[in-house]
């Protein structure tokens, strides 16, 4: 079994914890079942499901912390994963910066499940790949690509009486397009939570269409050139961005949000006024879970307002260390937007380039969140409010802080995901000025 | 989704204590020495084979896996985490009805195995319905039983966690005595225990120990608001402890006296280094962009012939496998078959999975193949790819290339890249003759930022260290350098390798590929090499 109701998961979490002789302890037990399937050349190539279920316990002795991780939940088992999570403690050193475990709280529930999902069968999955194979066929293109599904629970259980438990789903779609003769690229992703709000005959039209529709690429000359990101292209640069919101860091005089002379940016402008981004679990359209992995609760939380940094990451241990309240890290990344949708922005501009897709990025500078990456897989030129002919990809050198300066107009926030990252996101399709391209790609 | 991501997404973890499911459990540390006997691990394959022949398979081999790692994580003079942990199973695959089926399971039975190995054969049944054409495999002798272990000294499950702490925190200290304002540091230790079986009568254990010492030195300026690093030089290696030992021998000093490292490190030597170059990076010059020639240390060259070559001559990738994630390939099978031009005479590139210390060493590959070394590129001209069994016949080969490999029993295996290294120069020739003939140039020393398309044609690389040159001497420092190839050109650039005695491997712990995206360890040897006019961009922005 992999998912266990919140009153079995309550028996043996308790179970653990007042087996525990250590300062304190907290378990944790999680459970999932994943499927997934995956195609390409217009064949099944692979199809899987993996169930799994783990406990995990946490000790403290002072400030000795040690953990370990069983997958059986007799008992025995329960007595053997404690003992040797205190065996760990009693040899660690003392971590100057352990935090002791967080108190009871009162986490309110988010919508993170949704049994639609949960009930995905291989017949489904074999079904969609199948759809988007024929469609594909029909046209004389050729995809691949990988669905995955999800569900999970979570649990946790600590001896200052804290408890949480909450079920989570997911679903996330990719499909790559190409013509037969490679000259043509397109690809559509989609991430939902509710597998019922998913067409994948509808995303693999624009797929194909962006396929077709890339044969016979132009190239631009490399240069400064305004963009419309779509919001899985976005999806990249913003998400990575969000990896160095940390306060520490920027204290310590290592982040982009570092004030020259000491200090951090926190109540800066950092961005255009119109950018406005929140953290939100109980959002209908990203819930996240309602606590953080160090099991703070999670409530809106403002990060940037009016393009003003309104909150930075502090952890529970540096919070205390400079007097500060600590911040639960972010479940989700919302950006506010306006109405528009992707097509509404390409009618409004006079020249400039949509991206489909960005690839492979990479950080280059920290100092300024400089990252490097490609276009890929529908890359076009836009003139009068109109896309006019297919580009070659191209190579950027851009940081998302100068990019979000650089604001012409945003459109209305989706949900999406990025192609590494895992944080769930709202972002609205952008319409940015000088965005910098540094070299072409002969890739399609 | 791949539960590693979803937990993530979902902020599924305790305290900051807990581990990612797919590192398997928390064990204690003398748990990491022991293995498992050879005879169980043989009753269990048998069964599973004996099960998948009974069920209607053609073909069956089963993974009996037991993989170790250990982690030790400092920052300045803190342990911040040690954790050992263990993840044990058996993964089945099999060829029914002419196709493909896998199924693995963590219960370490006879019936659980013979279980995996039916359900196994259930789904190549059901996929062989959709399925075109049926899988053919290269054919492989069994080898009957057989046993294969990295050639390591000092097994590093064995060193007390003490010592490797003890280790750490003296780098640390040394790094920050030397002008580090901050600095972490990191060991990763891997033990594989693998044992596969197949119906074709092979039964091989293998044991494979690897190990990095990551590490990474920070310097401030607090007035100016600039900070800057300088990651370590060492090379993850499939080597035991002894790769720590910094043994003289081992140390390569370049003219203006950067120490790099070949199959022994000096970390504590490396950290003081490295914070004084943190510093001094600090104060460098921002490069002038514009064509130089580059003169590239093995330490840097690694990742640039992982990406611009490793990668574009997997032959998934180029057949259109990999299409939705990882990307197809510049390489057609038309390209290996006309001998493209892929670089100059200079450019003689090898696949080897038995180079000693490298991370892709081992004596059979992940379905039974015994591992060799053979040529991918030669004199400059594309000769050959890289193929497992249900490959081969696509390259008229008779065999695999021997490069499968899953990071999981729970996973199932597939074509990954075997070491793929530059051959050195045939003509005596240092780094110092090297650097004494270039009059605009660069010599870079380390890996940066990376990053290349999705048919590995644009690319675009960083690095540690960057030192100008002008008119064969080295002159100074320099930052913010970048630069950006199209792969073809870059390797026709070639205009010479120094010779053998310069040799080094660096590599990588964390390759991905697939989907669910699984990770391998690759290694990739050169010395140093000199590229002529590269487009090299400056890096350093504004942010107002």
């Amino acid at each position: 079994m992999a998912i266990f109701t919140e009153e079995q998961a309550r028996a043996i979490l308790t179970k653990c914890v007042a087996l525990s002789k250590a300062d304190e302890c907290t378990a944790e037990l999680t459970g999932s079942v994943d499927g997934n399937i995956r195609f390409a050349l217009n064949n099944i190539s692979t199809s899987g499901i993996v169930s799994n279920a783990d406990l995990a316990v946490q000790v403290a002795f002072g400030k000795r912390v040690g953990t370990a991780t069983i997958n059986a939940f007799d008992d025995a088992s329960l007595e053997r994963v404690v003992r040797r999570a205190e065996e760990l403690a009693r040899l660690a050193p003392e971590n100057p910066e352990f935090v002791p475990a967080v108190g009871k709280q009162a986490y309110r529930a988010t919508p993170t499940f949704s049994q639609t999902t949960a009930d995905i069968t291989p017949e489904y999955r074999a079904k969609v790949a199948g759809d988007s194979i024929a469609a594909c066929k029909a046209q004389k293109l050729i995809a691949a690509g990988f669905l995955q599904d999800g569900q999970s629970f979570v649990a946790f259980a600590n001896s200052k009486g804290n408890f949480g438990y909450q079920r989570a789903s997911g679903v996330d779609y990719t499909c790559t397009v190409r013509s037969e003769d490679g000259r043509g690229s397109g690809w559509v992703g989609r991430n939902v939570q509710d597998v019922g709000t998913f067409v994948p005959s509808t995303d693999i039209r624009t797929a194909a269409r962006k396929a077709a529709g890339s044969v016979d690429a132009r190239a631009l000359e490399p240069g400064k050139y305004t963009v419309i990101l779509e919001p899985a292209a976005a999806a990249g640069l913003i998400g990575f961005m969000f990896n160095f919101f940390g306060a520490r860091e920027a204290d310590e005089g290592r982040s982009f949000l570092s004030k020259k002379g000491g200090g951090n940016k926190l109540g800066e402008q950092v961005f255009d006024p119109r950018v406005n981004i929140y953290a939100d679990p109980n959002h209908p359209d990203v819930p996240a879970l309602p606590w953080d992995s160090e099991g703070l609760p999670r409530t809106r939380l403002q990060i940037v307002q009016n393009g003003k940094i309104a909150n930075l990451d502090y952890s529970r241990y540096w919070a205390q260390k400079q007097g500060k309240p600590a911040t639960p890290s972010p479940g989700n990344i919302i950006m506010e937007g306006g109405t528009k949708s992707t097509a509404d922005l390409v009618r409004g501009t006079q020249k400039g380039i949509l991206v489909t897709r960005t690839w492979y990025i990479r950080m280059v500078d920290p100092q300024t969140v400089l990252l490097t990456g490609l276009t890929r897989d529908g890359t076009f030129y836009i003139e009068n409010g109109e896309i006019k002919y297919p580009l070659k990809n191209f190579r950027f050198n851009e940081s998302p802080v100068i990019m979000l300066n650089n604001i012409d107009e945003l459109g209305k926030p989706v949900r999406v995901k990025g192609d590494e990252g895992d944080t769930i996101m709202m972002l609205p399709p952008m319409r940015l000025r000088d965005f910098t391209f540094t070299s072409l790609s002969d890739a399609v | 989704m791949h539960r590693r991501d979803f937990l993530a997404a979902t902020g599924l973890a305790l305290g900051g204590g807990v581990l990612p499911s797919f590192l398997g459990r928390a064990i204690a540390a003398e748990e990491l020495q022991s293995t498992i006997d050879v005879a169980v691990k043989k009753r269990l394959a048998d069964a599973a084979l004996n099960a998948a022949k009974s069920a209607g398979a053609t073909y069956c081999d089963v993974r009996v896996g037991r993989y170790m790692r250990q982690f030790v994580i400092t920052r300045e003079a803190n342990v911040q985490n040690v954790v050992n942990t263990e993840s044990l199973g058996t993964g089945v695959r099999v060829i029914a009805d002419g196709a493909w089926g896998f199924s693995a399971t963590n219960e370490m039975t006879p019936e659980a195995v013979a279980k995996a190995a039916q359900l196994a054969v259930a789904i190549a049944k059901a996929n062989a319905k959709t399925q075109t054409a049926p899988v053919q495999l290269a054919p492989t002798p069994g080898v009957g039983e057989v046993s294969w272990k990295t050639p390591i000294v000092k097994n590093a499950m064995t060193v007390p966690i003490k010592d490797k702490v003890d280790l750490l925190l003296g780098v640390n200290a040394a790094a920050q005595g030397a002008g580090a304002n901050f600095v972490n540091s990191m060991l990763f230790l891997v033990n594989e225990q693998k044992y596969f079986a197949s119906t074709d009568g092979s039964y091989i254990d293998q044991d494979v120990h690897r190990i990095w010492a990551p590490m990474t030195a920070t310097a401030i300026d607090k007035t100016s608001g600039k900070f800057r690093t300088r990651e370590g030089l060492s090379a993850p290696m499939g080597m035991g402890f002894e790769y720590l030992d910094g043994n003289a021998k081992d140390k390569f000093t370049s003219p203006n006296g950067v120490v790099n490292y070949g199959l022994s490190y000096d970390m504590k030597e490396d950290a003081i280094a490295a914070a004084k170059q943190a510093q001094a990076k600090l104060k460098a010059p921002s490069v002038k962009p514009g064509k130089y020639d580059l003169v590239l240390d093995p330490s840097h060259t690694w990742l640039t012939i992982h990406e611009s070559v490793g990668h574009p001559l997997e032959l998934d990738r180029v057949l259109g496998y990999e299409a939705n994630y990882a990307g197809t390939s510049f390489v057609t099978l038309d390209k290996v078959r006309e001998r493209f031009q892929y670089g100059s005479p200079s450019v003689n590139i090898v696949a080897d999975k038995l180079q000693t210390g490298s991370l892709g060493a081992v004596g059979y590959d992940d379905e039974g193949v015994k591992t060799k070394k053979w040529d991918l590129i030669r004199d400059g001209k594309l000769v050959d790819l890289e193929a497992i069994r249900d490959q081969a016949k696509l390259l008229g080969k008779s065999a695999s290339d021997g490069c499968c490999y899953a990071d999981s029993w729970s996973s199932v295996q597939f074509q990954r890249m075997p070491n793929v290294s530059l051959e050195p120069g045939k003509t005596k020739q240092s780094v110092a003759d090297m650097i004494g003939g270039v009059e605009n140039g660069i010599y870079i020393v380390g890996d940066g930022s990376f990053s290349i398309d999705q048919q590995r044609y644009n690319a675009q690389f960083g690095g540690q260290l960057f030192y100008e040159i002008k008119n064969g001497k080295i002159t100074q420092q320099i930052e913010d350098v970048a630069y950006q190839i199209r792969t073809p050109e870059f390797w026709n650039a070639c205009v010479g390798v120094c010779d053998a005695s310069d040799y080094r491997m660096g590599g990588s712990f964390f390759d991905g590929k697939g989907q669910p995206s699984q990770v391998s360890t690759v290694s990739h040897g050169s010395s140093t090499a000199r590229f002529n006019g590269i487009n090299v961009i400056n890096t350093a922005r504004s942010l107002g």
